[in-house]
């Protein structure tokens, strides 16, 4: 969906915070392009910077150094006038929701508009029409201590497209909701790009939300990009240990095997419905490594081999052995397979 | 005992008291309002920080209300014989309880205001909110049940300190009760006030309380 053509672009960016204890580097030299009309997802572990990274997109943080040019306009070089002028350009959506309490769902939704200057009863037609959107239109007179978490920021979605936007920035938004939640709202954002052509930009420390809905990906780690690509190469060829991480959030668990231990099994008819390895590894708590396997399903019954390394532990290795002899295995060791 | 004159005067002191406390607390929240919220903009974190100028109004509000009221009121009676012509009576009493009162009502509006959940504030500036917007779009309506219970408690307390000028011949209820109850040992009009300021207190708490609920829109 992507066009081609860069509309947000960070250059050389660098955001340093002056506490009490100190000067705290958050960003540091970051350079990313997001392209008008793509899903484009920041990912990072918590701390990694990227919160701060999507509000220096819109300038609520001001960059210590660099800067970030939106549809080809310096931000830096803006007065404040303008700066908010454009800023009616850029929706943005939150965690925590932050729709204004005491005003009911179509005020809310009419809020930004109210701010960009629109007539109120072409704002209330407007917000009807993108409560239309995102499904919420019988909600127009709720308040939103009365909504869900979802209904929230659905609202807070329509309210982020009330003046028309060029790109829709989400701080960690589905963070705070459920799976099934989290899937629903991810739609309704793919849906807004694909029909408006609204580029989306997503902050998330989820890789599963990455994979649902971004074409490209910047993964954010240390203060700085780690990597950047499309989602497909991330996930297959992780380069940098950030994404590895990401991509394989238990990998740093994996024992690596040094043990010679092997033994094959032999498969000749039992059910091939039973996953046997998979439950011994269950019932033992405890992996082993499937280093040679040829075997074939032939009507429901298992045939051929598997060589498999046993762990290091020597009872645990008869145990499993044991164990697969009871379920009606052929099954020896063997030695010098690796 | 209560003759038609006491009980005049105890009318009257009542109309007083009432008239001095919604004057004192119109003209000092007049006053305290924006002050209250130029604390909140210009503290660091705030809307617009300007550390200096927040600590200067920080200073100069807690002097005022570290004084002791009635030592404040006989210090401002220049001030008070300048604006109202007298330092006696209800009107003249206006006078130091808005220099009392304002102090007491931009700290209680800084809380109020410091309530609302700066990620609604954020999300007003990611639209492109002035500051002068957020203020009055955003701080003042989120933060408005929690005014209103703040104005109830500013309101009650203004009552209790016009009762206090009856020492210096401030009028009101407060004034009958040192003049009757206390000078003359005169016990039973004593009470009798003490019971009405206590009946204001409960309705303008109640009401206060009452009108938050209903501003509320959380539940």
């Amino acid at each position: 969906m992507s066009t081609g053509t860069p509309l947000i672009q960070i250059r050389g960016l660098s955001k340093v915070f002056r506490t009490d204890a100190g000067e705290v580097s958050v960003l540091e030299d970051i350079d990313l392009d997001i392209m008008e009309g793509e899903i484009f997802g920041i990912i990072g572990m918590s701390g990694a910077g990227k919160s701060t990274l999507v509000r220096c997109l819109n300038f609520l943080e001001m960059p210590t150094m660099g800067t970030v040019y939106f549809d080809g306009q310096d931000l830096a070089t803006l007065s404040q006038k303008e700066l908010y002028k454009v800023r009616q350009s850029m929706g943005m959506i939150f965690q925590q929701f932050n729709l204004l309490m005491q005003r009911n769902v179509l005020k809310n939704v009419c809020f930004p508009l109210e701010i960009a200057g629109v007539r109120k009863t072409e704002a209330e037609a407007r917000a009807l029409e993108l409560l239309e959107l995102v499904g919420l239109s019988d909600k127009a007179s709720a308040y939103p201590s009365q909504l869900s978490g979802g209904q929230k920021q659905r609202v807070a979605i329509a309210r982020a497209l009330a003046n028309n936007p060029k790109v829709i920035l989400c701080d960690e938004a589905t963070s705070a909701l459920d799976p099934a939640t989290t899937k629903g709202i991810l739609a309704l954002l793919k849906d807004i790009n694909r029909r408006l052509g609204i580029t989306i930009v997503i902050i998330t420390h989820e890789m599963s939300v990455v994979e649902e809905i971004c074409q490209r990906v910047a993964i954010i780690d240390n203060r700085r990009i780690a990597e950047v690509g499309y989602v497909q190469d991330i996930f297959t060829r992780p380069a940098t240990e950030a994404a590895r991480r990401l991509v394989f959030p238990e990998g740093e668990r994996v024992d690596h095997f040094t043990s010679s231990r092997c033994c094959r099994i032999v498969f000749n008819g039992s059910s091939s419905f039973e996953p046997v390895i998979a439950n011994m590894v269950l019932e033992f708590r405890q992996t082993v490594n499937i280093i040679f396997a040829d075997t074939r399903n032939i009507d429901g019954k298992a045939f051929g081999q598997i060589v498999i390394q046993l762990p290091e532990d020597k009872l645990m290795g008869e145990k499993m052995m044991a164990y697969l002899r009871s379920r009606g295995l052929t099954v020896e060791e063997v030695k010098d397979f690796v | 005992m209560f003759d038609p004159v006491i009980i005049e005067m105890i009318g009257k002191g009542f109309l007083e008291s009432l008239y001095m406390t919604l004057v004192s607390s119109s003209l000092a929240y007049l006053l305290g309002l924006p002050l209250g919220i130029i604390l909140v903009v210009t503290d660091k974190g705030g809307l617009k920080p300007c550390p200096w100028l927040n600590s200067v109004l920080g200073v100069i509000i807690n002097l005022l209300r570290s004084m002791p009221f009635l030592i404040l009121c006989i210090t401002v009676i220049p001030v008070t014989r300048f604006i109202t012509g007298t330092s006696l009576g209800p009107t003249a009493t206006i006078v130091p309880l808005v220099i009392g009162a304002a102090p007491f009502i931009a700290r209680m509006v800084e809380s109020s205001l410091k309530e609302v959940d700066k990620g609604v504030i954020e999300a007003a500036q990611s639209m492109g909110a002035s500051p002068f917007e957020v203020i009055w779009k955003v701080l003042l309506p989120e933060a408005r049940p929690s005014l209103i219970l703040g104005a109830a408690i500013s309101v009650t307390t203004i009552l209790g300190y016009s009762a206090m000028t009856g020492f210096v011949g401030g009028g009101g209820l407060g004034d009958i009760a040192i003049r009757y109850g206390y000078y003359r040992y005169q016990t039973d009009i004593m009470l009798v006030t003490v019971a009405l300021l206590v009946i204001i207190v409960q309705v303008l708490q109640e009401v206060g309380l009452r009108l938050a609920r209903l501003a509320d829109k959380r539940k």
